[in-house]
């Protein structure tokens, strides 16, 4: 079975049809990478995954996104818990204007966690799992602003999972960043890999070829190719995926 | 050629003209800030002392102090601001973080609008039928206070909706992404990185209060009252009525036009200060947020 | 599912509940705080709507009442035919500029003023009595023995023998009120209330400020937003927008001690509070509203519409008069309505420099009245529920009127501007 499965999914800002048709399934413990020129929806597509279109006013999507063998569209949905199962993480480092600590924190508490240890055991633990813990573990009561920019985004993605996500959406997040702190986002990847299911926006293909499995090519509100990312990279089946990973256009 | 040559001439002269004129004016302007600024300085700085204020008004308003309008003024800020800083700060944040786009939030938008643009001499004139009268409050602190404190609320609600606006966006989405519902978020994410430049627009209110005078004239102000108010229903003098009264109808003008002065310089302060506080804030905050 | 937590120990299942209604209590509570909220952003509306309210039905009782004190009458001989007059009228009559009843359509009769000060030119102390015990007697008799009299007195002088016609007096219609050109509230025996000259005087000092701020405010919008390098800018704005900051009760000070007595000076006047006090005053306060908004309209310009000009070899001035001002040219218009509504609302300012003189405006260098200064002046010594009290809520009703349709155009030109750029 499938972890994400979308079938026929169309989506609208208004006026404007900005996906068309799209299906597309991921497997439990994978990276796959959606690629294609800005606009091409690709982004959009992300952030259907954790209902995060939501928040935008006069949006409609049709077709169904299946997460777990649940549609997560219908009606009774919990869109909390949802979020909860699918965690986030943006292009820029965003980490709150709280102490270090607070940051991973803040998932937990929001979630109904009060226990004081629970609490500050879950904080180490994930802040270990993004291998952050030896550059911060004396500073965890300060500001989180005073990280580096890999640093806070690193944070940002402890944030996301200390409440425990099975599903980890990163929306081209290493495109802020500078070449060390952006292998390091990468390695981080390729470890997460073992526990969870990744889905990742890049611009960037090398990005795309070092870090996913998959590969899904986005163009003009469509799914143009689908395919395991080696493919895509070496024989592409269609003229448009080539054109656009050699850097004919894009 | 020299056709050309001419009106390459032509052109330059004029433009040359007129942004002289534009510069000249615009400094003219600020040195007409200075102006009036150095005429109240110089003139009401020697009145300033600490009995002037801290000392009760004497002999008919011309010698003594101004302690009670200070208190009065004092005691209005306070009263309006609990009253109209919640309100605004709420009403903003249902307008910017709840509300849909539709006609609900274009007719609260319009009517802050209008209710900004209501004259601070109509709005005495509510407070007095409303406040004074209807609700049988009297010429009280607590009657100047909420009249005042309507007056400010567009201003607050459009400070405040500003600020949240200026919050980025990713912000919200990270919080509702780990699960935190909209006033999770809202208090414990959004509200705190807005917060310094709510504050702004506070301070900012703070000044415009302590300096209306219309909406205050039959709401709350005392012509003279040389003793400090004890409750919310006690009388008050103020500042900005003190100024009024001083300069245009006291015992003898003449011989107040010293207290006038001072009172005008002590009123320019609260201003100033209010001005560059926010200001201060503004950039120091402003530079924290860029950080990241 | 369901008969399988039947089978769940009851632990577990408490510990669903538990949960379901924590879930629950958040969702109640999420609702509880946005109906807060809710309440809180409605609350300008409200406001808005009781200002309406009780401006309206407090200004309308003006309009109900005969403008005639309280426990005063007028009254005529009984065969005098004339039994209604207009309060200008009445005026007019006390004035003596009417003297005969035939100029109201009565008879060709003398007219015979008579106030209650007045029995004394016809009664000695001794008749009228100790403490004027037979005053109602005596005023009885005169009015009977006076075909041409009107006598304006207390009612209580009016016994049950009393053979005189009470005059009726028309109430104050809304033409009349909003056409009227004296305004005398206290005037005896009847009020006039004419707020001509007060609406008169109220746009003469407000457009007069325009037209003194309009050119020197745009100069300086044009300064900020196309010449003035960054730094510049950004010490020039605040210190303009400063401007904006000071009390106009300070403004009203300054006007008074400074602009008052040059202007008597520089033009010779008797006087200084004047209408030009009240312009230059007020131009000075709408500066900063009309700078900023023109400025910003004028940085909205698309850089793109402003390369092209130049790059056609327009200098930067001729880009800056033929594309950046037209362009702005609604944001403008825009700043200029808003200065103008500030003008017509400033109180206090005005009060202190104009004279306050209600008289219809013949020039600017006489001092005159406005809306919003009547009211100050006036509200205070006006008992409440009065008649003039209501005048002045009127006043008041007319102030919002203006000031809420000047609002509405200003919606309207920036909107138009926004549907431009899209």
């Amino acid at each position: 079975m499938h972890k994400i499965e979308s079938n026929n999914v169309n989506f609208y800002y208004g006026e404007n049809h900005a996906l068309r048709d799209i299906s597309l399934s991921m497997k439990e413990n994978t990276v796959t990478a959606l690629i294609g020129p800005s606009g091409c929806g690709k982004s959009t597509y992300l952030r259907l995954l954790n209902r995060m279109n939501d928040l935008i006013d006069g949006t409609k999507m049709t077709g169904s996104i299946v997460i777990d063998g649940a549609d997560i569209y219908e009606k009774n949905t919990n869109v909390d818990n949802l979020r909860k199962n699918v965690g986030m993480v943006f292009q820029k480092p965003n980490p709150f204007p709280k102490t270090i600590f607070e940051n991973v924190a803040y998932g937990l508490r929001v979630n109904g966690i009060t226990d004081k240890n629970e609490i500050e055991e879950r904080v180490v633990t994930t802040i270990e799992q993004v291998a952050l813990w030896d550059e911060v573990k004396d500073k965890l009561k300060k500001s989180a602003f005073e990280l580096s920019g890999g640093q806070q985004q690193r944070l940002c993605i402890a944030r996301a999972l200390a409440i425990k996500p099975s599903i980890l959406l990163m929306d081209e997040p290493t495109s802020a960043l500078d070449p060390i702190s952006t292998s390091k986002i990468e390695e981080l990847i390729y470890e997460l890999k073992n526990k969870y299911t990744i889905v990742i926006v890049t611009h960037n293909m090398q990005q795309a070829g070092r870090v996913s499995d998959t590969t899904a090519f986005f163009y003009m509100g469509e799914l143009i190719e689908y395919d395991k990312t080696k493919t895509i990279f070496t024989k592409p089946a269609i003229k448009q995926t080539e054109d656009y990973i050699t850097g004919r256009f894009g | 050629m020299s056709i050309e040559n001419n009106l390459a001439k032509k052109k330059r002269r004029s433009q040359k003209i007129a942004f002289g004129l534009f510069t000249a004016t615009s400094y003219a302007i600020v040195a007409l800030l200075f102006v009036i600024l150095a005429f109240i300085v110089t003139k009401g700085i020697g009145v300033i002392s600490w009995e002037f204020i801290s000392a009760m008004p004497k002999n008919g308003m011309t010698e003594g102090g101004i302690f009670p309008a200070i208190v009065g003024t004092l005691c209005l800020v306070l009263a309006s601001m609990v009253f109209a800083f919640p309100i605004g700060v709420l009403a903003a944040i249902y307008m910017n973080e709840y509300v849909k786009d539709g006609w609900p939030k274009k007719i609260i938008k319009q009517m802050t609008n209008n209710l900004a643009g209501v004259p601070s001499i109509v709005f005495g004139l509510f407070g007095m039928s409303l406040f004074v009268n209807k609700l049988e409050f009297g010429d009280s602190i607590l009657a100047g206070g909420l009249t005042l404190g309507l007056l400010v609320l567009p201003v607050i609600i459009r400070t405040t909706e500003e600020s949240l606006k200026a919050v980025d966006d990713t912000f919200r989405q990270a919080s509702f992404g780990l699960g935190a519902s909209k006033w999770e978020t809202t208090s414990k994410i959004v509200f705190p990185i807005a917060f310094p430049n709510i504050v702004t627009g506070l301070i900012l209110s703070v000044g415009r209060v302590s300096g209306e005078t219309a909406p205050i004239l039959f709401t709350v102000a005392a012509y003279f009252l040389p003793k400090l108010p004890t409750s919310i229903f006690d009388q008050a003098m103020a500042l900005p009525y003190h100024l009024y009264v001083i300069a245009t109808s006291g015992t003898d003008i003449e011989k107040s036009r010293a207290m006038a002065y001072g009172t005008a310089l002590i009123l320019i302060i609260i201003v100033l200060i209010s001005n560059l506080l926010a200001n201060a804030l503004r950039k120091y905050y402003g530079k924290k947020v860029k950080m990241n | 599912m369901g008969t399988h937590s039947a089978c769940l120990p009851d632990v577990i299942l408490l510990k669903i509940k538990n949960t379901l209604l924590k879930t629950n209590f958040k969702q109640i509570k999420e609702k509880v705080i946005e109906s807060i909220l809710m309440l809180s952003s409605a609350a300008t509306s409200i406001t808005v709507v009781l200002i309406v309210f009780f401006l309206f039905i407090e200004g309308a009782g003006v309009f109900t009442k005969k403008p005639i004190d309280k426990g005063f009458l007028l009254a005529v001989n009984e065969s005098n035919p004339v039994g209604k007059l207009e309060p200008s009228q009445i005026k007019d009559i006390f004035d003596q500029k009417i003297i005969n009843w035939s100029e109201l359509g009565g008879k060709d009769e003398p007219i015979v003023l008579f106030r209650t000060g007045d029995i004394t030119d016809y009664y000695t102390e001794e008749e009228l009595g100790e403490n004027f015990v037979n005053f109602p007697d005596k005023i009885n008799e005169l009015i009977a023995k006076t075909p041409g009299i009107i006598a304006f007195f207390s009612d209580k002088y009016v016994n049950k023998e009393f053979k005189g016609k009470e005059v009726d007096i028309n109430k104050i219609s809304v033409y009349k009120f909003l056409s009227g050109e004296e305004w005398f509230p206290t005037a005896e025996p009847v009020a006039q209330m004419g707020v001509k000259p007060l609406i008169y005087g109220t746009l003469w000092v407000s457009l007069g400020a325009i037209l003194l701020a309009l050119p020197i405010a745009l100069a300086a919008a044009i300064y900020l937003s196309e010449i003035a390098k960054k730094r510049t800018r950004n010490l020039l704005k605040p210190l303009i927008e400063l401007l904006a900051g000071i009390p106009s009760v300070v403004y009203g000070f300054f006007g008074l001690v400074v602009i008052v007595p040059l202007i008597q000076s520089v033009f010779n006047l008797p006087v200084g509070e004047t209408a030009l006090a009240g312009s230059v005053v007020l131009a000075i306060m709408a500066l900063p509203t009309i700078i900023t908004i023109s400025e910003d309209a004028m940085r909205n310009t698309p850089r793109a519409m402003k390369e092209a000009s130049l790059a056609l070899g327009a200098s930067h001035w001729q880009t800056i008069y033929k594309v950046v001002i037209p362009y702005s040219a609604s944001g403008i218009t825009a700043g200029a309505i808003l200065g103008i509504g500030r003008a017509i609302g400033e109180t206090m300012a005005v009060l202190m420099v104009t004279g306050n003189a209600a008289v219809i405006p013949h020039s600017f260098l006489a001092p005159i009245r406005t809306i919003p200064a009547t009211i100050a002046a006036e509200l205070g010594e006006a008992p409440n529920g009065g008649l003039h009290y209501e005048a002045l809520f009127a006043l008041g009703c007319i102030l919002f009127i203006i000031t809420f349709g000047i609002n509405m155009l200003v919606e309207l030109v920036t909107n138009r501007n926004s549907h431009k750029k899209h």
